[in-house]
Protein backbone atom coordinates (compact mmCIF):
# COMPACT_ATOMS: atom_id res chain seq x y z
CA UNK A 1 0.00 0.00 0.00
CA UNK A 2 1.34 3.71 -0.84
CA UNK A 3 1.51 5.44 2.36
CA UNK A 4 0.20 8.81 1.22
CA UNK A 5 2.19 12.31 1.91
CA UNK A 6 -0.08 14.61 3.62
CA UNK A 7 0.11 18.05 3.25
CA UNK A 8 -0.86 20.95 5.59
CA UNK A 9 -3.17 23.60 3.53
CA UNK A 10 -4.96 25.65 5.52
CA UNK A 11 -4.60 27.20 9.24
CA UNK A 12 -6.77 29.30 11.07
CA UNK A 13 -6.82 29.99 15.07
CA UNK A 14 -8.38 32.07 17.67
CA UNK A 15 -6.50 32.60 20.40
CA UNK A 16 -6.08 35.11 23.48
CA UNK A 17 -3.98 37.15 20.89
CA UNK A 18 -6.23 37.43 18.97
CA UNK A 19 -8.82 36.24 15.73
CA UNK A 20 -6.38 35.16 13.11
CA UNK A 21 -3.41 32.58 12.86
CA UNK A 22 -1.33 35.52 11.50
CA UNK A 23 -2.18 37.34 14.83
CA UNK A 24 -1.04 34.43 16.80
CA UNK A 25 2.51 34.01 14.88
CA UNK A 26 2.92 37.90 14.52
CA UNK A 27 1.95 38.85 18.38
CA UNK A 28 3.91 36.44 19.64
CA UNK A 29 6.72 36.54 17.90
CA UNK A 30 6.77 40.70 18.80
CA UNK A 31 6.09 39.11 22.41
CA UNK A 32 2.71 40.18 23.26
CA UNK A 33 0.84 38.15 26.20
CA UNK A 34 -2.56 37.66 25.63
CA UNK A 35 -3.58 36.76 29.16
CA UNK A 36 -5.24 39.11 31.44
CA UNK A 37 -6.09 39.11 35.27
CA UNK A 38 -4.51 35.50 35.14
CA UNK A 39 -6.05 34.22 32.44
CA UNK A 40 -6.32 33.58 28.41
CA UNK A 41 -9.74 35.04 27.08
CA UNK A 42 -10.81 35.38 23.29
CA UNK A 43 -11.87 38.45 23.95
CA UNK A 44 -11.64 39.58 20.16
CA UNK A 45 -13.79 36.83 18.89
CA UNK A 46 -17.28 37.52 18.33
CA UNK A 47 -19.43 34.39 17.37
CA UNK A 48 -22.17 37.00 15.32
CA UNK A 49 -19.07 37.46 12.61
CA UNK A 50 -18.91 33.88 11.80
CA UNK A 51 -22.25 32.09 12.23
CA UNK A 52 -26.15 33.32 11.82
CA UNK A 53 -27.90 33.44 15.78
CA UNK A 54 -29.91 30.43 15.11
CA UNK A 55 -26.30 28.33 14.99
CA UNK A 56 -24.57 30.73 17.75
CA UNK A 57 -27.08 29.20 20.02
CA UNK A 58 -26.54 25.71 19.10
CA UNK A 59 -23.24 25.68 19.99
CA UNK A 60 -21.21 25.95 23.12
CA UNK A 61 -18.71 28.50 22.98
CA UNK A 62 -15.31 25.20 22.21
CA UNK A 63 -17.73 24.88 19.06
CA UNK A 64 -17.91 28.71 18.25
CA UNK A 65 -14.24 28.92 18.57
CA UNK A 66 -13.36 25.78 15.97
CA UNK A 67 -16.31 26.81 13.71
CA UNK A 68 -14.26 30.34 13.65
CA UNK A 69 -10.93 28.58 13.26
CA UNK A 70 -12.32 26.53 10.77
CA UNK A 71 -13.47 29.35 8.73
CA UNK A 72 -10.01 30.65 8.41
CA UNK A 73 -8.39 27.19 7.71
CA UNK A 74 -10.74 26.44 4.56
CA UNK A 75 -10.42 29.72 3.72
CA UNK A 76 -6.72 29.60 3.77
CA UNK A 77 -6.98 26.64 1.90
CA UNK A 78 -8.59 28.17 -0.97
CA UNK A 79 -11.89 25.77 0.08
CA UNK A 80 -14.44 29.04 0.34
CA UNK A 81 -16.22 28.48 -2.55
CA UNK A 82 -16.55 24.61 -2.35
CA UNK A 83 -14.78 21.27 -1.38
CA UNK A 84 -12.07 20.23 -3.54
CA UNK A 85 -12.92 17.22 -3.37
CA UNK A 86 -15.89 14.13 -2.99
CA UNK A 87 -17.73 15.50 0.44
CA UNK A 88 -17.61 11.70 1.10
CA UNK A 89 -13.83 11.51 0.98
CA UNK A 90 -13.15 14.80 3.99
CA UNK A 91 -13.47 13.93 7.13
CA UNK A 92 -12.77 16.08 10.50
CA UNK A 93 -11.10 15.59 13.91
CA UNK A 94 -11.82 18.03 16.45
CA UNK A 95 -10.08 17.30 19.89
CA UNK A 96 -11.42 18.82 23.42
CA UNK A 97 -10.15 18.45 26.90
CA UNK A 98 -13.66 18.71 28.54
CA UNK A 99 -16.12 20.20 25.75
CA UNK A 100 -18.82 22.36 26.56
CA UNK A 101 -18.93 22.79 30.43
CA UNK A 102 -19.87 25.54 30.35
CA UNK A 103 -22.99 24.34 28.58
CA UNK A 104 -23.43 21.65 31.73
CA UNK A 105 -23.20 24.22 34.28
CA UNK A 106 -26.21 26.61 33.30
CA UNK A 107 -28.10 23.77 32.73
CA UNK A 108 -27.04 22.68 36.40
CA UNK A 109 -28.12 25.62 37.31
CA UNK A 110 -31.39 25.51 35.46
CA UNK A 111 -31.84 21.76 37.20
CA UNK A 112 -31.15 22.61 40.58
CA UNK A 113 -33.22 25.74 40.77
CA UNK A 114 -35.81 24.92 38.33
CA UNK A 115 -36.29 21.74 38.07
CA UNK A 116 -36.30 18.71 35.61
CA UNK A 117 -38.16 20.59 33.05
CA UNK A 118 -36.26 23.46 32.80
CA UNK A 119 -33.06 21.58 31.47
CA UNK A 120 -32.36 22.77 27.60
CA UNK A 121 -33.43 20.04 25.16
CA UNK A 122 -29.98 21.65 23.15
CA UNK A 123 -28.34 21.23 26.42
CA UNK A 124 -26.86 17.21 24.92
CA UNK A 125 -26.03 18.51 21.82
CA UNK A 126 -24.28 21.53 22.99
CA UNK A 127 -22.01 19.79 25.85
CA UNK A 128 -20.88 16.90 24.04
CA UNK A 129 -17.30 16.25 23.18
CA UNK A 130 -17.40 15.42 19.73
CA UNK A 131 -19.57 18.74 19.23
CA UNK A 132 -16.70 20.66 17.22
CA UNK A 133 -16.72 18.07 15.17
CA UNK A 134 -20.32 17.69 14.39
CA UNK A 135 -20.50 21.37 13.84
CA UNK A 136 -17.69 21.65 11.04
CA UNK A 137 -19.47 18.69 9.78
CA UNK A 138 -22.60 20.38 9.05
CA UNK A 139 -21.39 23.43 8.13
CA UNK A 140 -19.09 22.36 5.61
CA UNK A 141 -21.20 19.61 4.68
CA UNK A 142 -17.96 17.47 5.83
CA UNK A 143 -18.91 13.60 4.81
CA UNK A 144 -16.69 11.25 5.56
CA UNK A 145 -15.08 9.99 9.06
CA UNK A 146 -16.38 12.72 11.32
CA UNK A 147 -15.59 12.99 15.53
CA UNK A 148 -13.85 14.05 18.28
CA UNK A 149 -11.04 12.72 20.45
CA UNK A 150 -10.73 13.47 23.92
CA UNK A 151 -7.13 13.40 26.09
CA UNK A 152 -7.00 15.84 28.00
CA UNK A 153 -4.57 18.43 26.96
CA UNK A 154 -2.92 15.97 24.55
CA UNK A 155 -6.60 16.32 22.40
CA UNK A 156 -5.28 18.60 19.32
CA UNK A 157 -2.08 16.68 18.78
CA UNK A 158 -3.93 13.68 18.50
CA UNK A 159 -6.66 14.94 16.72
CA UNK A 160 -4.17 16.02 14.21
CA UNK A 161 -1.98 12.65 14.46
CA UNK A 162 -5.67 10.62 13.77
CA UNK A 163 -6.21 12.65 10.60
CA UNK A 164 -3.03 12.48 9.48
CA UNK A 165 -3.41 8.65 9.77
CA UNK A 166 -7.18 8.54 8.28
CA UNK A 167 -5.29 9.90 4.94
CA UNK A 168 -1.97 8.19 4.74
CA UNK A 169 -4.12 5.18 5.27
CA UNK A 170 -6.75 6.36 2.66
CA UNK A 171 -9.84 6.72 4.67
CA UNK A 172 -9.79 10.09 3.62
CA UNK A 173 -8.39 12.76 0.93
CA UNK A 174 -8.39 15.49 3.43
CA UNK A 175 -9.83 16.08 7.08
CA UNK A 176 -10.38 19.63 9.00
CA UNK A 177 -8.68 18.84 12.09
CA UNK A 178 -7.39 20.47 15.38
CA UNK A 179 -8.82 21.12 18.66
CA UNK A 180 -11.36 23.61 20.42
CA UNK A 181 -11.65 24.70 24.48
CA UNK A 182 -13.51 27.22 26.42
CA UNK A 183 -13.35 26.19 30.05
CA UNK A 184 -12.94 29.45 31.69
CA UNK A 185 -16.13 28.83 34.25
CA UNK A 186 -16.47 28.86 38.10
CA UNK A 187 -16.28 24.82 38.08
CA UNK A 188 -13.21 24.39 35.71
CA UNK A 189 -11.59 27.28 37.53
CA UNK A 190 -12.06 25.74 40.88
CA UNK A 191 -11.56 22.41 39.81
CA UNK A 192 -7.86 23.10 38.73
CA UNK A 193 -6.81 25.64 41.56
CA UNK A 194 -8.15 22.42 43.77
CA UNK A 195 -5.27 20.36 42.41
CA UNK A 196 -2.80 23.05 42.85
CA UNK A 197 -2.39 23.37 38.77
CA UNK A 198 -3.46 26.86 38.43
CA UNK A 199 -0.58 29.83 38.85
CA UNK A 200 -1.55 31.45 41.67
CA UNK A 201 -0.07 34.51 40.83
CA UNK A 202 -1.16 34.01 37.40
CA UNK A 203 1.83 34.09 35.08
CA UNK A 204 2.48 31.69 32.55
CA UNK A 205 6.79 31.51 32.89
CA UNK A 206 7.89 27.70 31.19
CA UNK A 207 10.94 26.72 32.42
CA UNK A 208 11.86 29.73 34.23
CA UNK A 209 12.64 28.68 38.32
CA UNK A 210 9.73 30.53 39.85
CA UNK A 211 7.20 29.51 37.57
CA UNK A 212 3.89 27.95 40.00
CA UNK A 213 1.18 26.59 37.54
CA UNK A 214 -0.81 26.76 33.76
CA UNK A 215 -2.52 30.11 33.17
CA UNK A 216 -6.34 28.97 32.19
CA UNK A 217 -7.01 30.47 28.28
CA UNK A 218 -9.82 29.42 25.69
CA UNK A 219 -9.19 29.03 21.73
CA UNK A 220 -9.32 26.81 19.04
CA UNK A 221 -6.72 25.77 16.03
CA UNK A 222 -7.78 24.30 12.84
CA UNK A 223 -5.80 23.08 10.07
CA UNK A 224 -6.68 21.78 6.54
CA UNK A 225 -5.00 18.32 5.77
CA UNK A 226 -4.49 16.82 2.10
CA UNK A 227 -3.57 13.81 0.32
CA UNK A 228 -0.32 15.63 -1.09
CA UNK A 229 -0.95 13.97 -4.75
CA UNK A 230 -4.66 15.64 -4.81
CA UNK A 231 -3.53 18.77 -3.26
CA UNK A 232 -1.05 19.35 -6.15
CA UNK A 233 -3.17 18.16 -8.39
CA UNK A 234 -5.68 20.77 -7.61
CA UNK A 235 -2.83 23.58 -7.22
CA UNK A 236 -3.23 24.07 -3.41
CA UNK A 237 -0.64 26.42 -1.99
CA UNK A 238 1.65 23.46 0.14
CA UNK A 239 2.35 25.31 3.49
CA UNK A 240 4.07 22.38 5.15
CA UNK A 241 3.69 18.49 5.77
CA UNK A 242 3.22 16.39 8.37
CA UNK A 243 6.13 14.28 8.86
CA UNK A 244 5.44 12.19 11.87
CA UNK A 245 3.42 11.39 14.95
CA UNK A 246 3.79 9.61 18.08
CA UNK A 247 1.72 8.43 20.57
CA UNK A 248 2.28 6.94 24.06
CA UNK A 249 1.18 6.78 27.22
CA UNK A 250 3.29 6.96 31.22
CA UNK A 251 1.14 4.39 33.01
CA UNK A 252 2.62 6.01 35.70
CA UNK A 253 0.41 7.91 37.20
CA UNK A 254 -3.03 9.71 36.91
CA UNK A 255 -1.81 13.06 36.39
CA UNK A 256 2.00 13.43 37.49
CA UNK A 257 3.98 12.96 34.07
CA UNK A 258 6.65 10.25 34.63
CA UNK A 259 9.74 12.65 36.33
CA UNK A 260 12.30 10.33 33.89
CA UNK A 261 9.87 11.74 31.02
CA UNK A 262 10.13 8.60 29.42
CA UNK A 263 6.71 8.23 27.93
CA UNK A 264 6.92 11.38 26.16
CA UNK A 265 10.70 10.35 24.94
CA UNK A 266 8.88 7.60 23.64
CA UNK A 267 6.38 9.94 21.97
CA UNK A 268 8.98 11.63 20.36
CA UNK A 269 10.86 9.06 19.04
CA UNK A 270 8.03 7.54 17.77
CA UNK A 271 7.05 10.86 15.52
CA UNK A 272 10.85 11.13 14.45
CA UNK A 273 10.93 6.97 13.65
CA UNK A 274 7.15 7.79 12.04
CA UNK A 275 9.39 10.59 10.16
CA UNK A 276 12.10 8.87 9.16
CA UNK A 277 14.40 11.38 10.57
CA UNK A 278 17.53 11.43 12.87
CA UNK A 279 16.99 14.15 16.09
CA UNK A 280 19.38 16.50 14.26
CA UNK A 281 16.95 17.32 11.53
CA UNK A 282 14.91 18.96 14.23
CA UNK A 283 15.58 22.80 14.25
CA UNK A 284 12.86 23.83 16.60
CA UNK A 285 10.86 22.50 18.96
CA UNK A 286 7.58 23.97 20.48
CA UNK A 287 7.37 22.85 23.60
CA UNK A 288 4.24 21.70 25.48
CA UNK A 289 5.74 24.17 28.28
CA UNK A 290 2.52 24.21 30.62
CA UNK A 291 4.96 26.85 33.46
CA UNK A 292 3.67 24.21 36.15
CA UNK A 293 6.65 22.77 38.02
CA UNK A 294 6.39 19.00 37.35
CA UNK A 295 5.35 19.36 33.23
CA UNK A 296 8.78 21.58 32.53
CA UNK A 297 10.86 19.40 33.79
CA UNK A 298 9.37 16.41 32.67
CA UNK A 299 9.48 17.59 29.26
CA UNK A 300 12.84 18.88 29.59
CA UNK A 301 14.03 14.76 30.75
CA UNK A 302 11.49 14.51 28.05
CA UNK A 303 13.47 15.87 25.38
CA UNK A 304 16.81 14.94 26.36
CA UNK A 305 15.97 11.32 26.52
CA UNK A 306 14.64 11.78 22.70
CA UNK A 307 17.24 13.92 20.96
CA UNK A 308 20.42 13.05 23.13
CA UNK A 309 23.05 15.67 22.43
CA UNK A 310 20.82 17.26 20.34
CA UNK A 311 18.84 18.66 22.94
CA UNK A 312 21.19 21.34 24.05
CA UNK A 313 21.16 22.68 20.51
CA UNK A 314 18.02 23.31 19.59
CA UNK A 315 16.05 26.21 20.32
CA UNK A 316 12.91 25.12 22.44
CA UNK A 317 10.11 27.47 23.32
CA UNK A 318 6.45 27.91 24.55
CA UNK A 319 3.49 28.89 23.03
CA UNK A 320 1.61 29.33 26.18
CA UNK A 321 3.92 31.83 28.01
CA UNK A 322 1.83 33.78 25.57
CA UNK A 323 -1.42 32.25 25.19
CA UNK A 324 -1.89 30.44 28.32
CA UNK A 325 -2.89 26.56 28.15
CA UNK A 326 -6.13 25.99 26.50
CA UNK A 327 -5.99 22.81 27.32
CA UNK A 328 -7.54 20.43 24.72
CA UNK A 329 -7.17 23.43 21.88
CA UNK A 330 -3.13 23.82 22.86
CA UNK A 331 -2.05 21.24 20.62
CA UNK A 332 -3.92 22.28 17.50
CA UNK A 333 -3.23 26.16 18.51
CA UNK A 334 0.89 24.80 18.91
CA UNK A 335 1.14 22.86 15.42
CA UNK A 336 -0.35 26.21 13.71
CA UNK A 337 2.18 28.26 15.84
CA UNK A 338 5.17 25.89 14.94
CA UNK A 339 4.35 25.93 11.18
CA UNK A 340 4.26 29.59 10.84
CA UNK A 341 7.49 29.79 13.03
CA UNK A 342 9.13 27.03 10.70
CA UNK A 343 7.91 28.41 7.74
CA UNK A 344 9.42 31.61 9.05
CA UNK A 345 12.44 30.68 10.25
CA UNK A 346 12.15 31.76 13.50
CA UNK A 347 12.02 30.63 17.22
CA UNK A 348 9.45 32.53 18.90
CA UNK A 349 10.17 33.44 22.28
CA UNK A 350 9.47 32.10 25.80
CA UNK A 351 8.08 34.75 27.62
CA UNK A 352 9.00 35.19 31.36
CA UNK A 353 12.24 33.07 31.05
CA UNK A 354 14.52 34.39 33.20
CA UNK A 355 15.67 32.11 35.73
CA UNK A 356 17.20 29.25 34.98
CA UNK A 357 16.81 25.96 37.87
CA UNK A 358 18.91 23.37 38.00
CA UNK A 359 19.01 20.44 35.31
CA UNK A 360 16.19 22.83 33.24
CA UNK A 361 19.65 23.99 30.73
CA UNK A 362 18.40 23.45 27.96
CA UNK A 363 17.82 26.50 25.23
CA UNK A 364 14.38 28.04 26.18
CA UNK A 365 14.72 31.09 23.89
CA UNK A 366 13.73 34.02 26.31
CA UNK A 367 14.31 36.44 23.12
CA UNK A 368 13.08 35.60 19.59
CA UNK A 369 15.44 34.79 17.16
CA UNK A 370 16.52 33.07 13.20
CA UNK A 371 16.57 29.37 13.03
CA UNK A 372 20.10 28.17 11.57
CA UNK A 373 20.09 26.82 8.23
CA UNK A 374 19.00 27.27 4.98
CA UNK A 375 16.93 24.02 4.39
CA UNK A 376 13.25 23.68 4.29
CA UNK A 377 12.82 24.10 8.62
CA UNK A 378 11.35 20.92 10.01
CA UNK A 379 10.40 21.11 13.99
CA UNK A 380 8.37 18.69 16.78
CA UNK A 381 5.30 20.31 18.98
CA UNK A 382 4.86 18.23 22.12
CA UNK A 383 1.61 17.97 24.20
CA UNK A 384 0.80 16.04 27.19
CA UNK A 385 -2.12 15.21 29.08
CA UNK A 386 -3.45 14.39 32.51
CA UNK A 387 -3.82 10.31 31.90
CA UNK A 388 -0.35 9.96 31.39
CA UNK A 389 -1.58 10.50 27.41
CA UNK A 390 2.15 11.71 24.99
CA UNK A 391 1.44 13.00 22.02
CA UNK A 392 3.91 14.34 19.62
CA UNK A 393 4.43 15.56 15.79
CA UNK A 394 7.07 16.67 13.28
CA UNK A 395 5.94 19.09 11.32
CA UNK A 396 8.28 21.18 8.32
CA UNK A 397 7.35 23.57 6.52
CA UNK A 398 7.03 23.49 2.32
CA UNK A 399 10.31 24.41 0.09
CA UNK B 1 -52.80 31.97 38.60
CA UNK B 2 -52.59 34.81 36.19
CA UNK B 3 -55.64 35.71 33.69
CA UNK B 4 -56.40 33.90 30.54
CA UNK B 5 -53.67 34.84 28.15
CA UNK B 6 -55.11 37.13 25.39
CA UNK B 7 -54.55 35.78 21.80
CA UNK B 8 -52.16 38.62 21.17
CA UNK B 9 -50.39 37.30 24.19
CA UNK B 10 -50.05 34.04 23.26
CA UNK B 11 -48.63 35.39 19.79
CA UNK B 12 -46.58 37.33 21.27
CA UNK B 13 -44.79 34.74 23.42
CA UNK B 14 -44.29 32.41 20.21
CA UNK B 15 -43.73 34.69 17.75
CA UNK B 16 -40.89 35.52 20.65
CA UNK B 17 -39.43 32.47 20.79
CA UNK B 18 -39.55 31.80 17.22
CA UNK B 19 -37.43 35.04 16.94
CA UNK B 20 -34.86 33.81 19.55
CA UNK B 21 -34.60 30.43 17.99
CA UNK B 22 -33.23 32.60 14.96
CA UNK B 23 -36.31 32.78 12.66
CA UNK B 24 -36.19 36.36 10.85
CA UNK B 25 -39.52 38.22 12.59
CA UNK B 26 -40.78 39.21 9.24
CA UNK B 27 -41.82 35.85 8.12
CA UNK B 28 -43.31 34.61 11.32
CA UNK B 29 -47.63 34.60 10.50
CA UNK B 30 -50.11 32.15 11.43
CA UNK B 31 -49.86 30.13 8.22
CA UNK B 32 -46.18 29.82 8.32
CA UNK B 33 -45.20 26.02 8.65
CA UNK B 34 -42.53 25.38 10.81
CA UNK B 35 -40.08 23.62 7.79
CA UNK B 36 -40.70 27.03 6.07
CA UNK B 37 -39.13 28.90 9.28
CA UNK B 38 -35.96 25.93 9.72
CA UNK B 39 -38.01 25.08 12.96
CA UNK B 40 -37.26 21.75 13.70
CA UNK B 41 -37.43 19.16 16.63
CA UNK B 42 -34.93 20.54 19.43
CA UNK B 43 -36.17 23.79 18.33
CA UNK B 44 -40.32 22.53 19.29
CA UNK B 45 -38.73 21.22 22.67
CA UNK B 46 -37.50 24.42 23.88
CA UNK B 47 -40.72 26.05 22.54
CA UNK B 48 -42.63 23.77 24.77
CA UNK B 49 -40.44 24.83 27.68
CA UNK B 50 -41.31 28.70 26.98
CA UNK B 51 -45.37 27.81 26.59
CA UNK B 52 -45.37 26.05 29.79
CA UNK B 53 -43.19 28.55 31.51
CA UNK B 54 -45.30 31.63 30.41
CA UNK B 55 -48.79 30.28 30.15
CA UNK B 56 -48.96 26.72 32.09
CA UNK B 57 -49.70 24.89 29.01
CA UNK B 58 -48.25 21.54 28.26
CA UNK B 59 -47.77 20.69 24.44
CA UNK B 60 -47.13 16.81 24.48
CA UNK B 61 -45.14 14.80 22.28
CA UNK B 62 -48.48 13.89 20.41
CA UNK B 63 -48.97 17.41 19.99
CA UNK B 64 -45.55 18.20 18.56
CA UNK B 65 -45.97 15.21 15.53
CA UNK B 66 -49.85 16.91 14.08
CA UNK B 67 -48.57 20.60 14.47
CA UNK B 68 -47.67 21.74 11.20
CA UNK B 69 -47.69 25.69 11.02
CA UNK B 70 -47.33 28.33 13.78
CA UNK B 71 -51.36 28.97 13.77
CA UNK B 72 -51.36 24.93 14.87
CA UNK B 73 -49.59 25.37 18.05
CA UNK B 74 -51.97 28.69 19.32
CA UNK B 75 -54.72 26.83 18.45
CA UNK B 76 -53.50 24.19 20.98
CA UNK B 77 -52.50 27.28 23.47
CA UNK B 78 -55.31 28.94 23.55
CA UNK B 79 -57.80 25.84 23.71
CA UNK B 80 -56.00 24.96 27.14
CA UNK B 81 -55.04 28.37 28.71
Amino acid sequence: MRMREVVITGMGAVTPLGVGAATLHERWLAGASGLESGEGVCAAFDPTEFMSNKEARRADRFTQLAIGAADEALADAGWADGLPYDPERIGSVIGTGIGGIGTIEDNHDSLRDKGTRAVSPLAVPLMMGNAGAAALSLRHDLRGPVFGVMSACAAGSHAIGTALRMIQHGEADAVVTGGSESALTPLTRAAFASMSALSPTGQSRPFDARRDGFVLAEGAGVLVLEDGELARARGARILGTVLGYGATADAHHLTAPDAEGAGGARAIGGALRDADLAPEAITYINAHGTSTPLNDRAETAAIKLALGDHAHHTPISSTKSATGHSLGAAGAVEAVATLLALRARVAPPTLGWEEAEEGLDLDYVPSARPLEGDSPAIGLSNSFGFGGHNAALVLGAAA
Amino acid sequence: MAATPTTADIANTVFDALETFGVDPTTITREATFEELDIDSLDLAELTQVVEDAHGVTLTADDLKVIKNVGDVLDIIAQRA
